[in-house]
């Protein structure tokens, strides 16, 4: 006998990211996912935004990461909140583990929650945590090519960061070629360009996030 | 590796389903995989064998179908295929390209007794 099914085999992860994106509209909170290669900057990047914006905004991080708390231990030098999810070797974090460690926050008080994936470029994307945004860290040593190597991170990303651009002398990374493929999978995407070594692109980048939140809190 | 990931999500399906059909066994399995997922076909089959021993659905057999990337242009209209993951209208240019299919990842259906 035949039986018609059509559900989605990730529908249960579909249906709990959505209790957590509305936990985070209740608070008033923009969530967002960082997702990018082991490597990347992604935990740099973070301790760069939290020195610009902890004045302005109250945040919290959750880090994600298969075994450590190295990340985490970065994060919580900077004394805001940060909450470590360890995947014990699980390449991506998916809802219910997010939703799982949210008690922990003091979620009336926050204005945004980075959520730092796995490091991985695959298997993040296919998993919405309840996020407002995805936000795609593509670092200039791991090649122009990846873009269309790695196309559904892109395409679900809001904005794409392209990092350690301090390094393109003395690489063969065609940034052109890198901005039209993510532009073409994603046409409107934001792209911006950082060196967090150098400190450049970051207030372009904390600009981004803040109007991300203002634009959320004005609903 | 998040095919097991996947796998755990058919198995939680293909249980819900033959009980609500009260099956006693599953032998086929029937799933649509859009051409825009990451999934590892060779991987996902490994994880499902390995989780469906000793189930209702041990031995079934997975069908894939893929399913492939079609877009549709809010602007002009135009709706086809999308290549080399180009999400501007070849009609128009136009950016406002919503995903018709290709993002499938889904228990289309099973086959039971």
């Amino acid at each position: 006998m035949e039986v018609s099914v059509m559900e989605d085999i990730l529908g249960g992860n579909d249906k709990i990211a959505a209790e957590n994106a509305q936990i985070f509209k209740n608070n008033n909170i923009f969530a967002l996912n960082i997702i990018g290669s082991p490597g990347a900057g992604k935990t740099t990047l973070l301790e760069k935004t939290i020195g610009k914006l902890k004045k302005s905004l109250n945040m919290a991080i959750i880090e994600g990461d298969l075994f450590t708390s190295k990340d985490a231990d970065r994060i919580a030098s900077h004394e805001i909140p940060v909450i470590q999810i360890n995947t014990s070797g699980g390449c991506h974090l998916d809802a219910a583990m997010v939703q799982k460690v949210l008690p922990q926050l003091n979620l009336a008080e926050l204005d945004l929650v980075i959520i730092e994936n796995v490091g991985n470029l695959v298997c993040p994307a296919e998993f919405n945590i309840g996020e407002d945004s995805k936000a795609a860290v593509l670092s200039i040593t791991e090649g122009d090519d990846k873009p269309l190597k790695y196309p559904l991170i892109f395409k679900e990303a809001a904005v794409s960061i392209l990092n350690k651009v301090d390094i393109l002398p003395f690489t063969n990374f065609d940034m052109a070629s890198a901005k039209n493929d993510i532009t073409c999978l994603h046409p409107g995407i934001e792209i911006i360009e950082t060196s967090c070594q150098q400190e450049s692109g970051i207030d372009e980048w904390c600009k981004w996030l803040e109007n991300a939140v203002k634009s959320k809190q004005n609903g | 590796m998040h095919e097991m990931a996947m796998a755990e999500g058919i198995m939680d399906i293909v249980k819900d389903y033959a009980e609500k059909n009260n099956a006693v066994k599953v032998h086929t399995i029937s799933l649509l995989i859009g051409e825009m997922t990451g999934v590892v076909v060779d991987s996902l089959e490994f994880c499902f064998k390995a989780l469906s021993k000793g189930t209702i659905a041990e031995n079934a057999e997975i069908k894939l179908k893929n399913v492939p990337l079609v877009g549709h242009c809010n602007d002009c209209n135009w709706q086809g295929h999308i290549e080399n993951y180009n999400f501007f209208c070849p009609h128009c240019k136009s950016g406002h390209m919503d995903i018709i299919s290709g993002r499938e990842l889904r228990v289309e259906y099973l086959e039971v007794d």
